[in-house]
């Protein structure tokens, strides 16, 4: 088997085919959907960690100071650290909870989190999930993360939990609509919504680039809208509501409010990898129409380093986002949402439809 | 464990649409050990009731057994953060029951070190307004800023934070030989990042929804509830002591008194960034002319005021503060009572925040620049 | 449809704010090497206080192990809150004389409120502020310290 590091469709292949020959169809099929599952929970964990220390270490830089250094070489441990402290933490749980919800509700968010990056092509050939219909999937699979924030506000007994989790319901809810309509001008643009023919779309130029206005609007409201969407930056009332309450996972201790921690980081993740794909040509190089040589030069790089170079790029501006602006209030958060956000989505729309139309763009 | 019995409620005598909240006195926005009762209705707030006295030291009751140079040292305790002016209030006090004159030296190392430590504190303030909004970075750069003022303390006087620099009669020590050079490089750089501020803060849209028309404190409630300092001026209430009844070098300089009349949030905020610039153009009259002279002059061993009561009041970095002094001729005061701002800033914060959110709430204590030792003392 | 266009021109004057804000934090980023912040334990070697810092009271002793503290107890009727007391004993000068002496020169450093006044009041200067300010400990019994040190004597010509 050839390890190609530019095209990962011969692997897969190579191991899909030794597979059935060597187990029955079911069993080949059974032991895919392992190493499929085993992959991504290691991918999972490992850049949830990864983000962490980022985050810590990004934030330091932007406040003039240095961040980790004491644990491992330049603090690269220190996330570790954090998860070891965390697993050997005591469970507590409040008398009256509902034992049930209160212990599935983080499972739900982080079941989410798995089912939406499931769907995001990381280089061709790499991509576990091809639905033609796969924004529409995205976006349906990604309101399933609501539901298991609303279960550990209601489950934990604390009127204050229940409070900080109805707010985040209704600001995730609301911002669901403005991501769902800036993929959707996208979708108008490309055509279809199977996201191996959006990347495939883009190999003239990315899409930002050649649905020049309509497109860069779009990819700043996805933006906002994807920050608040994962509680994040200026919209994370619900949880660092320090003036009253710890939001919706007050109650949760050890390796339960590990698991919000993480699904935040993943939700940050699957955020940045949805614009990339969708917006920054995925895992595209960047190609400019008619250079060939310019062209060649780009295609150097591989496709999944091109990937994580952009990921990394959105990541850090959206953690820009949250070291520099003071919080919105919650009924802001839904006046930004309700009042500007959605029509300029509404409008936007209509632009991208003229745009297409008239085959005004690149 | 004690069992747990049921306790029939008459339902008709309970109130279920209002809902009492402990902020308890540890708590990451109230500054201090300030614990609050607050009674909302959903999340409207209805009406507050600080309960102070957490960090009662019986500062005034351990002034009675001590003499006048030690009681100075006590008063930078209080309001920490303008320490040099509490310092400077007793000082003078003193000085002028005694009938001693300064020389000139002194009142200009004493303004000085005013206008630094007002600039210091107001410095805290902003980055601690920042962190409580949420933007988590103006912490740091609040305090980046701040470490040079406190280096020209450090070196001066000795100590960063509870200077102890006054005493009845002039300063401890003359000023160190570097002092000249540092305040005018910190002044240099000062005025390179207060453009700054306002870029990441004032001028935020973000900020200016959350902080306008927010926590209304009118006239005549800043008169009646004697809010004074930045807040009370910000309510359109000229009550500043260095223009009305000027001490030390403050008859020498020529500065504004900062007056607002939106009465708000905003106004309180941007009416402390306008004093900064103040503050700073005051230090550059005063830094290049500094006399010659003494640095105190010569005291008795063992000072005992004559008969009587006096009264001296400053302008301290949060309002009017005042130092009331009764003396039965002994060393020791027969009674010493301070006037705090924080003490009547605190109160008027009930009239402020009827009517709105919890968020609010914070934000409006925030711009109040509340000390909580200063309130309990 | 004049309401119309000043919305739209609030959203651009907002989005504009915002990016101002994220230029300033953002150059902040881009220049790590001003970075104004200290690793402490690691940099014990290179730190220097300045030397009117207030970390402690020691005396000071020369080289021939000698102070110059008389035992006058000045420091200790200034102190406000008595973290200094003076344990003074009487010794026989040459000529015959009765002089006080110091014996012991106890300094609660757990009390001190490091407020300067003992250092200012000594009148021969035999006390000074130490800059070192590790002051930690385990025990609190090793917070109370003896200034003059052991086997040490007033050096010549102090002058009461």
């Amino acid at each position: 088997m050839a390890f190609n590091f530019y095209d990962f469709t011969n692997f897969t292949h190579n191991i899909h085919v030794g597979l059935n020959e060597s187990f029955s169809p079911f069993a080949a099929t059974t032991i895919e959907w392992l190493i499929v599952g085993t992959s991504y929970l290691l991918f999972v964990a490992l850049f949830g960690l990864l983000l962490v220390y980022a985050e810590r270490k990004v934030c330091a830089a932007f406040q003039q100071r240095l961040g980790p250094m004491r644990v491992g070489p330049w603090g690269l441990l220190q996330t570790i650290a954090d998860f070891i402290k965390l697993l050997m933490k005591e469970l507590i749980m409040p008398r009256k909870a509902d034992k049930f919800l209160y212990n599935i509700a983080p499972f739900i968010v982080i079941i989410a989190s798995f089912l939406a990056i499931s769907v995001i092509p990381f280089a061709p050939g790499l991509q576990s999930l091809d639905f033609d219909i796969g924004v529409f999937y995205l976006t349906a699979v990604s309101s399933v993360g609501v539901i298991g924030i609303l279960l550990a506000g209601w489950s934990s007994n604390n009127k204050y939990s229940l409070i900080g989790a109805m707010r985040s319901g209704a600001q995730i809810l609301s911002y669901e609509l403005s991501v769902s309509l800036s993929l959707l001008t996208m979708v108008v643009f490309a055509g279809s919504m199977q996201f191996s023919t959006i990347v495939e779309g883009q190999r003239d130029a990315w899409f930002i680039f050649s649905g020049h206005i309509p497109a860069i609007i779009a990819f700043i409201v996805f933006v906002v809208a994807g920050t608040a969407e994962t509680n994040r930056g200026p919209f994370d009332l619900a949880e660092a509501e320090s003036e009253l309450t710890a939001g919706f996972h007050t109650e949760y201790s050890g390796i339960k409010f590990a698991f919000f921690f993480l699904a935040e980081y993943i939700n940050l993740f699957i955020i940045s990898g949805v614009a990339t794909t969708v917006f920054l040509g995925g895992w595209m190089p960047l190609h400019f129409g008619n250079f060939e040589s310019f062209n060649h030069v780009m295609d150097f790089i591989p496709p999944v380093v091109w990937f994580f170079m952009k990921v990394f790029g959105v990541i850090f501006i959206i953690m820009w986002f949250k070291w520099t602006f003071p919080r919105l209030r919650v009924d802001q958060i839904l006046t930004l949402e309700w009042k500007y956000l959605l029509p300029i989505n509404l409008a936007n729309i209509l632009l991208m439809a003229l745009v297409v139309l008239t085959k005004f763009h690149f | 464990m004690s069992e747990i019995r049921e306790v029939i409620i008459n339902t008709d005598r309970l109130r279920t649409d209002e809902y009492l909240v402990n902020m308890g006195p540890q708590h990451p926005s109230t500054h201090g050990v300030l614990r609050m009762l607050v009674r909302l209705e959903g999340e409207k707030v209805l009406n507050i009731q600080p309960h102070v006295g957490y960090i009662h030291s019986g500062i005034e009751k351990m002034c009675e057994a001590l003499t006048y140079p030690q009681i100075i040292h006590l008063t930078d305790r209080m309001d920490y953060l303008s320490a040099h002016m509490n310092n400077e209030a007793v000082a003078l006090c003193v000085e002028n029951a005694l009938q001693v004159e300064v020389p000139d030296r002194v009142k200009y190392i004493r303004t000085i070190m005013d206008e630094l430590s007002r600039l210091a504190s107001h410095q805290l303030w902003w980055c601690v307004l920042g962190m409580d909004m949420g933007a988590l970075t103006t912490f740091f750069y609040g305090l980046r800023d701040r470490e040079m003022i406190l280096d020209i303390f450090e070196e001066t006087c000795g100590a960063r934070l509870t200077v102890n620099y006054n005493t009845p009669g002039g300063l401890m020590f003359d000023i160190h030989p570097n002092f000249q050079k540092r305040v005018k490089d910190f002044i240099k750089y000062f005025r390179t990042k207060l453009p700054e501020y306002d870029q990441l803060l004032s001028g935020n849209v973000i900020f200016r929804e959350r902080t306008g028309g927010i926590g209304h404190l009118s006239l005549s409630d800043a008169i009646d509830y004697g809010v004074t300092g930045p807040s009370g001026r910000a309510s359109g209430f000229s009550c500043d002591v260095r223009k009305h009844q000027p001490y030390s070098a403050y008859p020498l300089v020529k500065f504004n008194e900062i007056i607002d009349l939106r009465c708000d949030t905003l106004a309180r905020y941007e009416v402390r960034i306008k004093e900064m610039y103040e503050s700073l153009s005051i230090l550059e009259q005063l830094i290049d002319n500094i006399p010659e002279g003494e640095y105190a002059v010569k005291m008795r061993g063992v000072l005992k005021l004559p008969e009587g009561e006096f009264y001296q009041r400053v302008e301290t970095a949060r309002g009017e503060f005042g130092v009331f002094i009764i003396s039965d001729g002994k060393k020791n005061p027969y009674r010493l009572k301070f006037r705090s701002p924080g003490f009547s800033n605190l109160f008027a914060l009930n009239s402020m925040v009827k009517g709105h959110k919890i968020a609010d709430l914070v934000a409006i204590m925030s711009t109040l620049d509340l000390v909580i030792p200063d309130i309990d003392r | 449809m004049k309401s119309f266009i000043e919305y739209i021109i609030s959203i651009f004057k907002g989005l504009w704010t915002l990016l101002i804000g994220m230029k300033v934090t953002g150059k902040y980023f881009f220049t790590p090497w001003k970075n104004v912040t200290q690793q402490y334990p690691e940099n014990r070697n290179k730190l220097v206080m300045f030397e009117r810092f207030r970390g402690e009271v020691i005396m000071t002793h020369n080289a021939g192990n000698e102070h110059k503290c008389t035992g006058c107890g000045i420091c200790e009727i200034n102190c406000p809150n008595g973290s200094i007391e003076i344990i003074s004993k009487s010794a026989l000068t040459q000529e015959g004389k009765k002089k006080r002496i110091i014996d012991q020169h106890i300094y609660h450093l757990g009390m001190c409120t490091f407020c300067n006044l003992c250092v200012k009041a000594c009148p021969t200067g035999a006390i000074v502020m130490g800059q070192n300010f590790e002051h930690a400990v385990w025990d609190r019994t090793q917070l109370i310290r003896v200034l003059n040190k052991p086997g040490s004597k007033i050096s010549e010509g102090v002058k009461e």
